[in-house]
């Protein structure tokens, strides 16, 4: 009984240093699930292909909204350059329009972006 | 006669011990990074010196995320490599060799950072097989081709490797077969996140200064 009693104890005692750490450990600015693997495969046209990584970063976007992170830098840039060389442009010029909402530091390059794309709709060259 | 003597002598004590007290040893100068602030950061594609093909991507993926929770705007890879090929620049040497007012006219970025591969890769040693990623960085302004910091870092399999048993045959077999688990998994990638989070993360003492976006902007990071 005082052995149960002082197991429950210690794993009271373990479980407060636990949530005592989360609680004071840094937060993450961002939700970042796979995306630093899927700029690898992209970079190098390797791993997962362009459709998986589209459905992928579609369900972190998802659970991004559901956790209340913001997503981070360059996350709807990139996604828009896969449905650009899937050819949806408009899909493309809407999360590019996006990234610039969210970070408006970004608008010079996002401005560039769009511009060099021209209509939007008009698949052609890859971005 | 002897007290102004002894008043010099102090003065010359507190000055000493004043300079001490903000001036450690080894401590990086950040004063052209704290004029600077920048706010937006170009990843230029770091140039690759080890024979593995992956060090440029490996690294490159991975720098974005230590700079953007360090409080930084980081231009998305894969656009910015877009960019280049568009403009014929298919190689990281070139494009590092690209001048900073070019740079900052095509991607309307405060500074770039340029990264270096020393090491990439899973090489086989005798007794064991290691995984090993090595880098430096610079970080340029690209309004006035200011150098504002430099560092590096390594991360290696080796460091949670600490011996183990079974004879030297045991250990010869295990590190084929460490080997081949960890060129399957491409380990090699997880040890360039962990590079580039000691290389390019923030609050690190002598690392890059917390960008606007962090909770301690602007901040100088104390020792340990």
């Amino acid at each position: 009984m005082t052995g149960a009693r002082s197991l429950a104890t210690v794993v009271a005692a373990i479980a407060l240093t636990v949530l005592q750490g989360c609680a004071h450990g840094p937060q993450p600015l961002y939700s970042w699930g796979a995306f630093p693997k899927y700029q690898y495969d992209a970079l190098r046209g390797e791993g997962d292909s362009p459709a998986d990584q589209i459905a992928g970063m579609e369900k972190q976007s998802q659970k991004a909204a559901s956790e209340n992170l913001p997503l981070p830098p360059g996350f709807r840039a990139h996604l828009g350059k896969l449905y650009y060389d899937a050819g949806d442009g408009n899909r493309a010029a809407a999360l590019w329009a996006e990234e610039k909402a969210a970070f408006p530091e970004s608008a010079p390059y996002m401005d560039s972006l769009l511009k060099r794309m021209g209509t939007p709709g008009k698949t052609g060259d890859k971005a | 006669m002897i007290a102004p003597r002894v008043a010099l002598l102090a003065a010359l004590a507190m000055a000493f011990l004043a300079g001490c007290a903000n001036q450690r040893p080894g401590a990086y100068d950040y004063g052209a990074f704290q004029k600077a602030h920048p706010a937006t950061l170009l990843v230029l594609p770091p140039l690759n010196e080890s024979p593995d093909v992956k060090g440029t991507p490996g690294v490159w993926s991975n720098a974005t995320r230590p700079l953007a929770e360090a409080g930084y705007y980081v231009l998305p890879v894969t656009l910015v490599d877009a960019t280049f090929k568009q403009n014929g620049i298919t190689e990281a040497a070139d494009a590092q060799a690209v001048a900073w007012q070019k740079l900052h006219e095509v991607f309307g970025a405060d500074a770039a950072v340029y990264i270096k591969v020393k090491r990439y890769g899973t090489s086989y040693q005798v007794v064991a097989s290691d995984t090993r990623v090595e880098a430096s960085a610079r970080v340029v302004d690209l309004r006035t081709g200011d150098l504002l910091w430099e560092g590096s870092a390594v991360a290696s399999s080796a460091e949670n490797n600490s011996g183990g048993g079974g004879g030297i045959a045991g250990l010869l077999v295990r590190a084929i077969v460490d080997q081949i688990v960890k060129s399957a998994t491409d380990a090699s990638f997880t040890y360039a996140a962990i590079a580039d989070a000691r290389m390019l993360g923030a609050p690190r003492y002598n690392g890059i200064l917390p960008g606007p976006r962090s909770p301690q902007a602007g901040q100088v990071p104390a020792a340990p």
